[in-house]
This record gives C-alpha cells, structure tokens and sequence, in this order.
C-alpha cells in the first residue's frame, strides 16, 4: 500500500453496514452543522460561524476535486483555475450591475445570487470541456503539467487584466441578493452554503453509486478493461472533469460572496495544491473525506495563524502527519474508529 | 455467406520489424480458427489489431463484411468483437459479480446514469450471474476480482467477454499460466461454446489447440505460412521447418 493515496478503494462492497456509533455521531454532526447560528450567537464567539462558511465552500471545491483526483484517478494541478473563474464570474457581474455597464457591450451584470451561482457554473463548466479536452488525450505526469499550466495561464490571463482589477482583485460592495432573504446576514449565508454543501453531497453520493460511477472507478483501476468491454474512456474522464469543474466554479462564486473580493490569488496553483491537501488529508475517493480534509485545513490554518507567525510550517508538520499516520486521510482513521472494514 | 472476420492484406511495422506481413484470412461463422506459432511470430500482435488495441498500417479488417478498421478498439466492442487477454484484465477492487455485470450494463446502453444505484440493477445481476455459473464462478460471485487465483482469474475475464454478447471472441493464449486441470476445463468451457460463436484462438498448448479448432493457421515472422486443419498442418513440411528448424542447420 505505497501509493494509497490514489488507489484507495473507491467503492466499498455493498456488504458493509454502518456502526450505530458512525449513524449517531452523523446525526450529532448534522445537528451542530444545523444549530451553528444559534450556538454562535449564543456562546458570543460568532466568528466561528465565518470559518464554518469558509469550511462549506472549501467541502464543495474539496468533493468536485475528489470526483476526479479520488473516484477517476486524474490528478489534476489545475482545479483552482475553476475556483478562480466562478468568483470572477460573480465579481465581474457584480461590477458591471454596480457601474450599469455591460460585459463586452453585450452582457449586462447582474447582483442576483441565483443568477451569478448559475452563471458561475456554466462558465467554469465550459472552460472545463476546453481545458478537459485538450488536457485529457495525456496522463500521468504530463496530465498534471497540462492542468497546471492552463490553470497558471488563466492567472496571468487576470492578473494582466487591468479593466477587472488586475493583480488588486475586484471589490464587491454588498454580497449578491437573493429573494426572500437577507444574503448579507452572515447567519443567513451561513445556510445558503450548508444547504449547497448539502445538495453537492448528496449529488455526489449518488453519482458515486451510479452506473457512470462504476464506470469512472473502473477506469481508474484498469482503462484496458473497459475499453475492452465498449466504453470510450475519454467521453466518461471528460463529464467528470466538467462536472467537477462546474463544482468548483458554484464554490468559487460562494467564496467571492463570502468576502466580497475576488483576486488573481483565489487561481494561483498554490490554491489548487491547497484543495489536493484537502482531499488527501481527508482521504481520496471516500465521500466524507473531502469534508473533512476542508474542515481540517481550515481550522488548522485559522487556530495556528493565530498562535504564530509560522504557522505555515506547523501546519505542514501536522498534515504530513495526518497523511503518514492514518493511511488514507482521516476518513480512513475514521473508519477504523467506528469498527468499519478495516 | 459471409465471413464473420476477414483480414486483407493486413500488415503492421514496428520501425524495421514486419511484426504482420500481408496476413489475409477468412473465418466463417461459428467456427473455430487457431492461430499457432513459434514465439516472437506475432500472433498476439494480430490479435491487438483486431482488436483494435493496435492500429494497422495497412489492410482491410472485415467484421461480418463491415470494414472496421477505422474504429477505436471500444467502438468494435459495439459491433460483436470481443477479446480475452493472454493476463486477465480485471477491475480488482470490483466484485467478481460487478465485473460482469458492468460488460452488460454497457452492453444495455450508455453508462451516462448518475442517479439509479448501480448494484440495484437486477435484471443485469441475474445475467451476470448466469455467465458467471456458465464459466463455473458463481461460488465466488461476491469477492473481489483480486482475491482470485489465476485460473479463476481467466474464467471471469472469459465471462466478461462473454457478457458483451459478441458475435466473434478473440481469445488470447487462454491457457497461458493455468495448471493442467484448469486448462482442461477451459478446453471443456471452449469446447461448449463452439458453434455459438466465432472463435480465434491463439495457444502455445497444442492439445487444447488440435481438439478445438476447426482450422488451423501457423504463423512466422508475421507471415502465415500454412492453413488447414490439424491433419493438414501436422503434415505440413514448411510448418515443421519453422517449428523443429530444417534438417541441416539443426544444431
């Protein structure tokens, strides 16, 4: 088990029954996630409500990385280039709603979050049928070059681009509205990205147990296999990098609302490694992992930047740590905690 | 009646190797055609042509008078072809079951379904439980596919072709690697599915080869240099030059 990062095993047999314990403290994690607002508010410590949305946006980005990187097999340098392309899609409307212009002349901005969320999507969804197409005819080594260097021109692509800020980035002067509710509430938010964190798990537990999940998986563990039973792997890798990218773009846009501010930053490859550390941390193809891994790099992050100006190292340390010592990310440490398969 | 596979003029280089020189063939339906030959002679390079695995360089390959030489090795997978490898390939983390199941699930359709729960597919279970009792599995149904010993390992990886429901099955040195009691029962599996189905064998073990195929052909240094059935090859003067070397340079 060398290399059990990316051939942990994607689908566990059908046998396995959940532990009570795991059921329970599921539930117990579902009815924190749900009563965060009241507790922060309650416990005067409301804060910790802003890490939390941070830490719904990162699962997001973290499950659609994983879809590819865990469930397919592809390692791909590049996600943050869709994590970048969904915040600019948000701060570019956003800009052209406030200066009552319009994009290229054609396209006039919006401040609605639907319309921006959906918009964000589509956007890094299309750049990912680009990017997909032409980076999935290789793999291996050259796979992760090809992603990485797409995912760099597109940050130097923004960084040049003086109109939207440039190396600056873009400000937002309120979040973007939505009907019915308060968006910049930071309790009503909070609920906007738990029902979509939600609403992407779900969806991709679905998809893992689907026939194109199967398919994927399979791909991953013998290509010769399945093309030797009718299946043109190209057309499956290629749905799953859109639909991933898709994901990341819906996380992108949340994180822009979140902070109001977009910059060349949010698609720099060291944002896409920081994703790749969520979803090995958390553990690679397993569905709660990505939650976790997000969850861990962020609280980490926030706890030790407060102790030290070098947190950077211990936060290195204790992931090298996590990675190296539950042998699968922390779902697997989970796993093992509650009696699963070992 | 036309052929179920026809090879034309086939030929394949690697740089200053003629791996395939020129081979044509024609297989009628249902019958069972073997490929022999000393090793290095490029049976299973013509194979990985049919297949698809390998593009050709020139040539015409013919499925069932349908020229599919132009199409990915998948796409020929749709049109009836279907292969066994001389090293199974199997989907190791899958259950013996899945991967069976898996060939006829795309062989249903697309594989575009993101919501329906994959094992919950009954009716594709059922079938593929009745390839895995035909080739003798089904006690093992639920392990992994890695968990399989290597004769074990050749039979699903022929139920998984199976599956595909193919019109012909290329099958690549099916006794390869198995023990004297497991290459009987292949033959026995073989012998069940003639007339059936089309078959190329390719085999170094000659007394599975004699008692399956209808007709044999030999081939050396990518050229076949004799067809016929196995009266004829044995008695063929060229077939035991290129097998047993000619009398005045035997060593």
């Amino acid at each position: 088990m060398t290399s059990g990062t990316i051939e942990a095993s994607p689908l566990q047999p059908a046998t396995r029954r959940p532990g009570r314990l795991l059921s329970l403290s599921a539930a117990v994690a579902v009815a924190l996630l749900l009563a965060l607002p009241a507790l922060a508010n309650a416990f005067h410590v409301v804060f910790v409500l802003g890490l939390a949305t941070q830490v719904l946006i990162y699962a997001i980005a973290a499950m659609s990385l994983n879809l590819v990187l865990g469930y397919g097999g592809m390692v791909t340098f590049g996600q943050a280039a869709f994590f970048g392309l969904g915040g600019y899609t948000v701060g570019i409307l956003h800009q052209h709603f406030s200066e009552a212009s319009a994009f290229l002349g054609l396209l006039p901005g919006s401040d609605s979050l639907l319309v921006c969320l959906a918009a964000a999507m589509l956007v890094s969804g299309c750049a990912a049928a680009i990017i997909g197409s032409l980076s999935l005819r290789a793999s291996g080594v050259s796979f992760i070059m090809i992603t990485l260097a797409f995912a760099q021109m597109l940050f130097f692509l923004f960084v040049s681009l003086k109109a939207y800020g440039g190396d600056d980035g873009l400000m937002m002067r309120h979040r973007d509205v939505a009907p019915f509710f308060d968006t910049g509430d930071d309790a009503n938010y909070y609920g906007v990205c738990l029902a979509l964190a939600a609403g992407w798990f779900g969806l991709t537990a679905c998809m893992v147990r689907s026939r194109f999940g199967f398919v994927l998986a399979g791909l991953r563990q013998n290509e010769r296999r399945l093309t030797a039973i009718g299946i043109a792997p190209m057309r499956y890798r290629l749905v799953a990098f859109v639909i991933a990218g898709m994901g990341t773009g819906l996380a992108g846009a949340l994180m822009a609302n979140d902070l109001r501010f977009v910059s060349p930053d949010m698609m720099h490859w060291t944002k896409s490694g920081d994703l790749m550390m969520m979803v090995i941390v958390g553990g690679t193809a397993t569905l709660i992992g990505p939650l976790l891994g997000a969850a861990a790099m962020v609280l980490l992050e926030a706890s030790l930047a407060a102790q030290t100006e070098n947190w950077q190292l211990y936060l290195g340390l204790i992931l090298l740590a996590i990675v190296m010592l539950t042998r699968g990310g922390l779902a697997a440490a989970l796993d093992r905690l509650f009696g699963g398969k070992r | 009646m036309t052929p179920a596979l026809e090879l034309r003029g086939l030929s394949k280089r690697f740089g200053g190797l003629t791996a395939t020189d020129d081979v044509s063939l024609s297989i009628p339906a249902g019958s069972l055609h073997a490929l022999i030959g000393p090793n290095g002679a490029g049976k299973t390079t013509l194979i990985n042509q049919v297949a698809g695995d390998l593009r050709h360089d020139a040539g015409a390959i013919m499925l069932g008078g349908i020229e599919i030489g132009a199409l990915p090795a998948w796409a020929r997978v749709r049109c009836g072809l279907a292969r066994t490898f001389q090293i199974a390939q199997l989907l190791p983390h899958y259950s013996v079951l899945d991967n069976v199941a898996l060939a006829i699930e795309v062989r249903q359709g697309h594989c575009f379904r993101f919501f329906a729960d994959a094992r919950k597919n009954s009716r594709a279970r059922d079938q593929a439980m009745s390839h895995l009792e035909a080739v003798g599995l089904s006690a093992r149904a639920s392990s992994a596919a890695s968990d399989l010993g290597q004769g074990e390992c050749k039979q699903l990886d022929l139920a998984v072709a199976l599956a595909t429901r193919p019109s012909l099955l290329l099958l690549d040195e099916p006794m390869a690697g198995l023990s004297a009691l497991e290459s009987r029962k292949m033959t026995e599996l073989l012998a069940a599915l003639k007339g059936r189905l089309t078959m190329v064998l390719v085999e170094h073990d000659m007394d599975a080869v004699f008692a399956l195929a209808d007709r044999i052909s030999v081939l050396v240094y990518g050229r076949v240099i004799a067809t016929g059935n196995g009266d004829e090859i044995k008695a063929d003067e060229a077939v035991r030059v290129a097998y047993l070397g000619a009398d005045d340079d035997r060593c």
